[in-house]
């Protein structure tokens, strides 16, 4: 790492206000600010609550199969050629993805409030699944919007949180897809606030949700850091992960801000090429905006107007991306570059073949992106990879993709 | 810096003894001059303040019906300078025009340059739903520099601090959400509303104008009785709706419910 990048850990953190240096804030309804408010307090004395966090860690133990294992991923590392490649392995989380670490941690929370109903926005299920299982787990009712577009794409997930209880709300508004499940989500907010909590899905929107949400994720990378030290005696180079709106990358790089010699990279979705304007790179493509909330990267034309973003993996396909990211790319501390579906997908089949992993199409982001920085680094090399997700959801996509199946009919 | 213009059109409505009448339409709906053309006839009927609002793809505070008429005007191309040529035909009348937007497409215009643009249009000011007077400094140093109002909304869910730097913040008049809810008509007033306005009105004496929910001229008495402005979106969005197809009954339905409002602000 060249010696001007910024590794003073504490520049990266959000002041009162919610602001990452020019990115963050709360630009909300005044109608929503009072529960903004009670939601930061609440957030900040259970985070200084010792009992709080036993809870949390004791319910991630018991109920969610974490801290995730660090796996030595020796046969990719040889046919990838280069640096040795740590992938953790938070696919075997329950309901396989590292977002169960935020629903939990968020709806203990709101118990701890004594709210008794949970919201989310969720674009291909996979917070929506996760928000429905901590509900189950808490007992409390949840209401999941969607847009109408992904559940139809994603009917498999629409069952699964049916059957845990969840009530789903198809969205029809805008372009009827994620950032549109987010809108009718904070729509619904406006009228329930008094008795009903918000269970954000990732790193963004307003003040305290991208702090809060990196507070329940971080565990990530505080236990890879502690797992790679215990296993290869030292930190790795480099860390990747991708980057839709930010949650599994900033749990995975809170850990190591203050570690100069640690290169963070964030991958994310190029879609068709960032040349073809069908993409999701938004802190790559994307300019200063404000969206959900937030002063962040947006994808915006020149009004102002949020342009739909594309990607093959729905969990990266938002339009705009939490603002500590925005911050860590704008002060030098990480690097944000796109990968395209093409090279993810690669990414995927590499990793399955050679591992027997079938990983999320969002986290094969990562994979693809950390090849690259393998082979710059080479043989002597150590790097850190958080596969965020398990691909189980992702079968058909592959299906088709790769054209599989087609003997058995 | 001149007077403040909505403040000057309150004035006139509270010296008659009732309220004023805020209407409101988005620029572009359902095209940029069958907009203007149905402002036009919201002033001729008895509107005393205008609202041009700005088509936004993320309207997290409005209901189905405005989020219908934004998304149409913007499928039909609005721009920001759409917008900026209605507020300039409205305010041609001498009718105090103002423009309620989100915030990111003045973020995008440029703060500056959208403050300049807007007050050579002949607008008053601004209404930012999603701005509240501390989410950020650009837009009060703006609107000052141009003369131009400010005006933030207060909630019931507001406490009695956040009002008061609220109402300390705005210029020309205060807007209160009657309503915890998005924008949309419904039967009934807010019981919300009147505690609102109260509370409001023991920090300041801007006139307060309620919106979200008014669509009748019984419900616009009801408020008149205890508010400074009536603010009226939905109702008259819903009317041009439902007479997509013939603009000539939509103007003259439109004509017939802002006759009836402006009734109900002098009952």
């Amino acid at each position: 790492m060249s010696a001007d990048v910024n590794t003073d850990a504490a520049q990266f953190e959000a002041d009162d206000k919610g602001w990452f240096g020019d990115f963050g804030g709360r630009f909300m309804p005044e109608a929503l600010v009072a529960a903004l408010d009670e939601l930061t307090v609440a957030w900040q004395e259970a985070m200084a609550d010792p009992a709080f966090l036993a809870d949390f860690d004791a319910i991630l133990r018991t109920y969610a199969a974490v801290p995730s294992m660090l796996y030595d991923a020796t046969r990719l590392t040889e046919h990838v050629g280069g640096a040795r490649i740590l992938l953790k392995r938070e696919d075997l989380n329950h309901t396989g993805a590292h977002k169960i670490r935020n629903v939990l941690g968020q709806a203990l929370l709101t118990k701890r409030m004594g709210k008794k109903r949970v919201i989310a926005e969720t674009g291909a299920g996979q917070h929506g699944v996760a928000s429905a299982t901590a509900a189950a787990y808490f007992g409390m009712d949840c209401t999941v919007y969607m847009g109408s577009v992904d559940t139809r794409r994603q009917a498999l997930n629409v069952a699964r949180m049916e059957l845990l209880g969840a009530k789903v709300v198809p969205v029809d508004s805008g372009s009827a897809t994620l950032k549109d499940a987010i809108n009718e989500a904070l729509r619904d907010w406006v009228s329930t606030v008094d008795h009903t909590a918000y269970l954000f899905g990732t790193a963004a929107g307003p003040h305290p949700f991208p702090s809060m949400v990196r507070d329940f994720t971080r565990g990530i990378g505080d236990e890879a850091r502690a797992q790679c030290l215990e296993l290869t005696g030292r930190l790795p180079d480099a860390i990747a992960a991708c980057v839709g709106g930010g949650s599994n990358a900033i749990g995975l790089f809170t850990a190591f801000l203050g570690d100069r010699d640690v290169r963070i990279y964030g991958f994310e979705p190029g879609g068709d090429g960032v040349e073809t304007g069908r993409h999701a790179a938004t802190i790559h493509a994307g300019e200063s905006g404000v969206l959900h909330g937030a002063r962040t990267f947006v994808l915006q034309d020149e009004d102002g107007q949020t342009i739909e973003s594309h990607s093959i993996s729905a969990g990266l396909d938002y339009p705009g991306v939490g603002p500590q990211h925005a911050h860590l790319a704008k002060s030098g501390r990480a690097d944000y570059l796109p990968i395209t579906d093409a090279q993810a997908m690669d990414a995927l089949a590499l990793l399955a073949r050679t591992e027997g992993i079938i990983a999320a199409i969002e986290s094969a982001h990562a994979l693809a992106g950390a090849f690259d920085v393998a082979r710059d680094l080479g043989p002597e090399g150590l790097v850190l990879v958080n596969l965020s997700g398990r691909g189980d959801k992702d079968m058909e996509t592959a299906r088709d993709w790769f054209s599989l199946g087609k003997q058995a009919t | 810096m001149s007077g403040s213009t909505t403040a000057t059109a309150f004035e006139k409505a509270r010296a008659d003894d009732r309220a004023a009448l805020v209407g409101y339409l988005p620029a572009g709906f359902p095209d940029v001059q069958g907009g203007i053309d149905a402002l036009l006839a919201m002033v001729d009927a008895g509107c005393d303040v205008i609202e041009v609002g700005l088509p936004y793809s993320d309207p997290v505070m409005d209901g189905p019906t405005i989020q219908a008429a934004a998304q149409l005007a913007l499928e039909r191309g609005v721009r920001t300078t759409d917008v900026l040529r209605t507020v300039e035909a409205v305010a041609a009348t001498g009718t105090p025009t103002v423009v309620m937007t989100y915030w990111n497409p003045v973020e995008r215009y440029g703060v500056e340059r959208f403050a300049r643009d807007l007050a050579a249009a002949g607008g008053a000011g601004l209404i930012t739903p999603d701005l509240t007077p501390d989410s950020d400094p650009q837009w009060p140093a703006a609107a000052d520099a141009h003369g131009l109002d400010k005006v933030y909304l207060v909630a019931p869910s507001s406490t009695d601090a956040r009002i008061a730097m609220t109402v300390a913040a705005c210029r020309g008049f205060v807007y209160a959400t009657a309503v915890m809810g998005v924008t949309g008509a419904r039967a009934t007033t807010s019981e919300l509303a009147g505690p609102l306005v109260a509370r409001t009105k023991t920090v300041t004496d801007l006139p307060v104008g309620v919106g979200l929910g008014v669509s009748t001229g019984d419900q616009a008495a009801e408020l008149a009785s205890y508010a400074d402005g009536v603010i009226v979106g939905s109702a008259f969005v819903r009317v041009l709706l439902d007479h997509l197809d013939d603009r000539a009954a939509g103007l003259r339905a439109l004509t017939a419910l802002t006759e009836d409002l402006a009734r109900g602000v002098r009952a």
